[in-house]
């Protein structure tokens, strides 16, 4: 199994989108359990990341998956006021909703980034929203971030007059 | 005597301000001059880009170079400087991060050309004239720099030993740096030469910051009467300390204005920007979605604000270029096929 990294980094022939999801040990990790306990079928096109809180993401953590080859990142966490550790999710929704505002201005759509409460009970929510999301995602195609180092050459020497 | 090690300065995308920094050493900068013996500084001296090429690789002890990369011609020298020297350094907040220069890494070119050689109110350009990088002129070729697609930070463009902070470097963060050079006591490679804490920890308004600090406004420096004792964040302000690289100590907030963020993150931190709004937007204090977007709306320009010079060195880099459209989506079979 190769790790997440190369995983993103891998070209691919046919476009099929690449979601990471950080998902709560408390509610929505448990969730996802279900829906495989369940026999549950959801697009395959989701890597899940566990951490104890949806509070846990790191802003960093959905850029670098950005950065790093995602075409999508979904948070899910418990439902508010079901937070494990009481608070930890309106934290996850304050910085989700600046996130957007700052991942928009980047030119990155409001659809590859997605919060969602599941809890440990809701297996088909996962399932719904995995597949809403991955197609979301495929009719916005790749995120296909092109960096700095990689333009460098670009256009400069076709442009001479005539 | 020993020979003085020799030491070279050079600018690219920047304002001047780092150039002024050298020289805002005061008194100080006379042992500077003392120590070391200065063969290259366009700013100042009359040597040209000939005369470094002419120099034996690796002959230069330490080049201070400030200011963003945009330009083939601000690479080409970034190039021959690293050659040329031992240790390159980046000064100031462009070299370093990017800096201000790097906020214009949110257009792209074509839009940067459009607003400046068609669109401002002064320009007058009925021809459509844009820049070229060569132009025939009876006969020759008049070759010009070519303008990159971004801006980058010196260490995407060259390797770069040690990064001195700041918009500009103080003349404490730049003087201490300078000594720990000429001591021989090198530290490790792409260290920055700054403490590695946050400026909170050296802010005079420390002990004012509330244990547990809620907002409910976010305000801009012009719209309040700032309270000068009081820890800024506390008022309302968006102070970048909590995210921000000490060293400085805290002119801005001295001056009842919030940190900025100029000297970068410390060295556990990948993207300050993304750190800083993680810390700002977990104190909002509110729980539901409207009422967190109606704080949000005081915040107008998210990026501006959380990488006013961080931008290019940030994870993302860059706004993602228009170029990238989405190609018609590829419908695969097996999308539905099984669980993880």
């Amino acid at each position: 199994m190769p790790d997440l990294h190369t995983e993103l980094a891998r070209p691919q022939a046919v476009f099929e989108p690449r979601i990471v999801a950080f998902f709560c040990n408390w509610c929505t990790y448990l969730a996802a359990d279900l829906a495989g306990t369940s026999r549950m079928k959801y697009a395959p096109n989701v890597r899940v990341v566990r951490l104890m809180c949806s509070g846990r993401v790191d802003p960093q953590f959905v850029l670098a998956a950005f950065a790093g080859g995602a075409d999508g990142v979904l948070i899910g966490g418990c439902h508010p006021g079901d937070c494990h550790y009481q608070e930890g999710n309106y934290k996850t929704l304050r910085r989700f909703r600046l996130l957007q505002r700052m991942l928009r201005q980047m030119g990155i759509e409001y659809e590859r980034c997605r919060l969602e409460w599941i809890s440990a009970a809701e297996g088909d929510r996962v399932r719904t929203v995995i597949n809403d999301m991955v197609e979301k995602v495929r009719v916005l195609g790749p995120l296909d971030l092109k960096l700095p180092e990689e333009l460098v050459e670009t256009i400069l020497s076709e442009e001479v007059a005539v | 005597m020993a020979e003085k090690p020799k030491v070279a300065f050079y600018w690219c995308a920047s304002c001047g301000g780092c150039e002024e920094a050298v020289v805002d050493l005061a008194e100080a900068i006379l042992d500077v001059v003392a120590a070391v013996d200065i063969v290259f500084w366009p700013v100042a001296l009359d040597f040209k880009r000939h005369d470094v090429a002419a120099m034996p690789d690796g002959s230069i002890f330490a080049t201070f170079l400030n200011g963003a990369i945009r330009t083939s011609e601000q690479e080409e020298m970034a190039h021959l400087l690293r050659r040329k020297s031992k240790a390159l350094v980046a000064l100031g907040s462009c070299s370093h991060l990017g800096g201000i220069p790097g906020l214009a890494n949110l257009f792209d070119r074509e839009d940067i050309f459009k607003a400046v050689y068609l669109e401002s109110p002064s320009t007058v350009n009925s021809e459509k004239v844009f820049p070229v990088t060569r132009y025939p002129h009876d006969g020759q070729s008049v070759d010009l720099p070519g303008f990159h697609t971004s801006v980058r930070a010196l260490d995407q463009v060259v390797s770069v030993d040690y990064y001195i902070p700041g918009c500009p470097p103080t003349p404490k963060i730049f003087h201490a740096a300078v000594q720990t050079l000429l001591s021989g006591e090198l530290p490790p490679k792409g260290t920055v030469l700054a403490p590695d804490h946050a400026l909170c920890d050296e802010c005079l308004r420390k002990d004012t910051k509330p244990e547990k600090l809620s907002i409910t406004e976010f305000k801009r420096p012009q719209q309040i009467l700032i309270d000068e004792q009081k820890c800024l964040l506390a008022q309302g302000l968006l102070c970048m300390g909590p995210a921000t690289r000490a060293g400085c100590e805290a002119p801005c907030v001295a001056g009842n204005m919030p940190c900025t963020g100029c000297c970068g993150p410390t060295s556990r931190v990948h993207d300050q920007g993304a750190k800083f709004l993680s810390s700002v937007a977990s104190l909002i204090g509110a729980k539901d979605e409207a009422e967190i977007d109606r704080i949000l709306d005081a915040i107008p320009d998210p990026v501006g604000t959380l990488y006013r010079y961080s931008l290019p060195s940030s994870l993302l880099q860059r706004k993602r270029l228009k170029e990238t459209s989405p190609q018609a989506p590829a419908v695969s079979s097996e999308v539905l096929h099984a669980g993880h």
